[in-house]
């Protein structure tokens, strides 16, 4: 790795950068290869044709420009909960509340969405959009300021405030911004706020993408991302460097927040077109999930999130077509996490040198 | 490290009841007897409830803290809970044998938390991951493999304990209940002491705090984290038993419906010992109990849903006013490396 980089000569610098890449894809690419196999055995001996089920999850989710639409559709907000867990994981801080303040967006999105009338589709979605995300970030700030002037620990008030946003919003779609009908939800939201198609495919990814590279950008190319990474590796050391910790803590929180609020503001704007109760609990803890696949590094949620869309939009046409529970996903999706992250394993398996050596860890966060 | 381990630990175990607290209690004490004076039917109905309520988040905490204690995080209590609830209830419902089907919620909690250990100490696999794939598999596994239709073959019965069970108040709240309630009692007695007083505690928090010197003066590290957390998984298995074959009757999807992260928070909230989790687990139950009452007397105009905030709020205020920064144990995390 060392010695083949330095060298000038065109041949060896073709072979260390086929080495670098198969040294990053090898992994994970190995990982889902061998949880789709141990997936299959499971399928097998519970009676079903693994091929059959594969076969149709795989069409399900890339076999035509509607399937790979409905792929990015659902990648959309998990890389949205992907990025908000792992900027905070980055920041030593555990953000379990990506469920409450997705919600939070979703719904103030909603109410911009139906309520403001009259705007053109210029100023009127990407305020929306913004009064979405803002939402979330001003949710999360409280778990910030409470863990930056109380102490008091960020996994408990984050898994409280889940509860209390999913009170909060089902009172709203019932009450003061319920739409007339029996269905408690909102009013759809005006035209001029809905998050457009490219074709078939939808915007709302490309913004994901885009966040995902801003993301990237303030934590490595900014003095305040430099404050967010100092703070979560060592809290006392950042407090001797000058960084104001109690106050990167509640801006950590806060942008953490703010990308999940988007992802709730998308999911609102672009793809249901209003808010109604139940909708996508899950993405949350989701997130956390997404993050941990991508060992917390912004660029590498976009894939993790595409694998994780393909296999929820090709979730049901496995089951309708080949008559295979979708909730093998889960189970496979576990499993793949497990490989990705038991490097110890598939090092015996590929060999040495194979494997990316910085292992990631996350629960260096968890005492501070 | 100039600070003898013996000394960190010591600092670390006392829970400090404050002034404040004191008066809390007693003000809280009080409320209740006045409470009863007026309406006893009403007080006690709520009281038991705080306490069957509080059952899964006491098991759930202290499932986190014997294995935290022994410096290994678990964040997978959700997903031992659940499928400890859905192999109980399998077992009820082919053999139709409560104390078998318990016994496999126990066995499953077990081999959930060995397998968590060996992610964490064998695999030397961060925590954290390790718990989210332990929660993602027990809800992969347990939808894939349910059948909606299973009926359970009975439920826990409530054992009144005699004369003791006739006591006003303290009677139908403390001596009238369901096996796996007393049985939580008991448990969260015998881990106190259990932690502070043998052997075994301090060899458990010596490992939690400082594992090399744990290691110079002969503790097995690796040993003692894997017992622990299998013994912890067993009581996150028992709160899943507790769940199908005590309050509910039968299992659903995604039943535990976010326990294991409440009885983390709870955990948190009561220090990592298991006096303190009782107590904040009490404080959810109290408040769960309250909601649900006000929820059936239905006189006071305020809509369902803020109500329905009311437990959560109230453990954020009184984490933020009250108990303020929790201290994890040291080592908490770390994967340990001779090397």
């Amino acid at each position: 790795m060392t010695t083949d980089e330095n060298r000038h000569d065109p041949p060896n610098k073709l072979k260390a950068g086929w080495r670098r890449f198969w040294k990053a894809i090898s992994v994970p690419a190995f990982s889902v290869l061998l949880a789709l196999l141990i997936g299959a055995f499971i399928l097998w001996i519970t009676g079903s044709n693994p091929i059959e089920a594969y076969v149709a999850l795989f069409k399900g989710a890339f076999g035509s420009p509607e399937a790979v639409a409905r792929t990015l559709e659902k990648a959309t907000p998990l890389v949205f909960g992907g990025l908000a867990v792992a900027f905070a994981f980055k920041g030593g801080l555990f953000n379990i509340g990506g469920q409450g303040q997705l919600l939070v967006g979703a719904i103030v999105a909603a109410y911009v969405g139906f309520a403001f009338e009259g705007l053109p589709f210029i100023i009127h979605m990407p305020l929306a959009l913004l009064a979405g995300s803002l939402a979330g970030a001003a949710y999360a700030a409280i778990a910030g300021a409470l863990k930056a002037y109380t102490g008091a620990h960020e996994v408990i008030t984050t898994i409280m405030l889940n509860f209390v946003a999913i009170n909060l919003t089902d009172y709203l779609a019932n009450g003061p911004w319920k739409a007339e009908g029996i269905i408690a939800r909102t009013p759809p939201v005006l035209e001029t706020a809905a998050i457009p198609k490219i074709g078939v495919y939808p915007l709302g990814f490309a913004i994901a993408v885009l966040m995902a590279i801003v993301t990237d950008y303030l934590l490595f190319r900014t003095t305040m991302g430099y404050a967010v990474r100092t703070t979560g590796l060592n809290l006392h050391a950042a407090e001797y460097a000058g960084i104001k910790v109690a106050q990167i803590v509640v801006l950590t929180m806060a942008f953490s927040g703010f990308l999940a609020g988007m992802g709730g503001a998308i999911e609102t704007l672009g793809v249901v077109g209003r808010y109604q109760p139940g909708f996508n609990a899950a993405l949350g803890f989701e997130g956390i999930t997404i993050a941990l696949l991508a060992k917390t590094n912004p660029l590498g949620v976009i894939p993790a999130a595409i694998l994780v869309g393909a296999m929820q939009a090709g979730g049901p046409a496995m089951q309708f077509q080949a008559g295979v529970r979708f909730q093998i996903i889960d189970i496979i999706l576990a499993l793949i996490l497990f490989f990705v992250s038991a490097d110890l394993i598939v090092r015996k398996i590929l060999g040495s040198g194979v494997v990316d050596e910085d292992k990631v860890t996350f629960s260096s966060g968890w005492g501070q | 490290m100039t600070q003898p381990v013996e000394e960190t630990v010591k600092e670390r175990i006392s829970f400090n009841a404050s002034t404040l607290g004191k008066a809390a209690i007693g003000i809280l004490g009080l409320l209740i007897l006045y409470s009863y004076w007026n309406n006893p039917q009403v007080t006690t109905a709520v009281l038991a409830s705080s306490l069957r309520q509080s059952t899964p988040l006491v098991l759930g905490a202290l499932c986190g803290l014997i294995g935290e204690r022994s410096g290994i995080i678990n964040i997978g209590i959700e997903g031992q809970m659940l499928l400890g609830a859905f192999v109980a209830f399998l077992v009820n419902v082919y053999s139709g044998n409560l104390l078998l089907a318990i016994a496999a919620g126990l066995l499953t909690g077990v081999v959930m938390g060995l397998f968590l250990a060996w992610m964490s100490v064998g695999l030397k696999m961060d925590q954290i991951i390790g718990g989210t794939i332990i929660n993602m598999a027990a809800f992969g596994l347990t939808s894939f493999f349910y059948q909606t239709g299973l009926t359970t073959k009975g439920k826990l019965p409530t054992i009144p304990l005699g004369p003791l069970a006739d006591l006003p108040l303290i009677g139908p709240v403390l001596f009238n209940n369901p096996p796996i309630t007393y049985l939580t009692l008991i448990l969260v007695i015998v881990v106190q002491l259990a932690l502070f007083r043998t052997v075994w505690g301090l060899r458990t928090r010596a490992v939690g705090e400082h594992p090399s010197a744990a290691d110079t003066v002969g503790i097995n590290v690796y040993l003692t984290r894997y017992v622990n957390v299998a013994i912890a998984g067993s009581l996150a298995g028992l709160a899943g038993a507790y769940l199908t074959l005590e309050a509910v009757g039968s299992f659903e999807r995604g039943m535990t419906n976010g326990r294991g992260f409440v009885a983390l928070a709870v955990m948190i909230f009561g220090k990592w010992t298991p006096l303190g989790s009782w107590g904040a687990a009490l404080l959810f139950g109290f408040a769960t109990a309250l909601q649900t009452q006000f929820q059936f007397m239905g006189t006071i105009n305020i809509p369902p849903q803020f109500i329905g905030m009311f437990p959560y709020l109230l453990t954020i205020v009184v984490l933020a006013g009250f108990v303020g920064r929790a201290r994890p144990p040291a080592a908490i995390g770390q994967v340990y490396d001779p090397e």
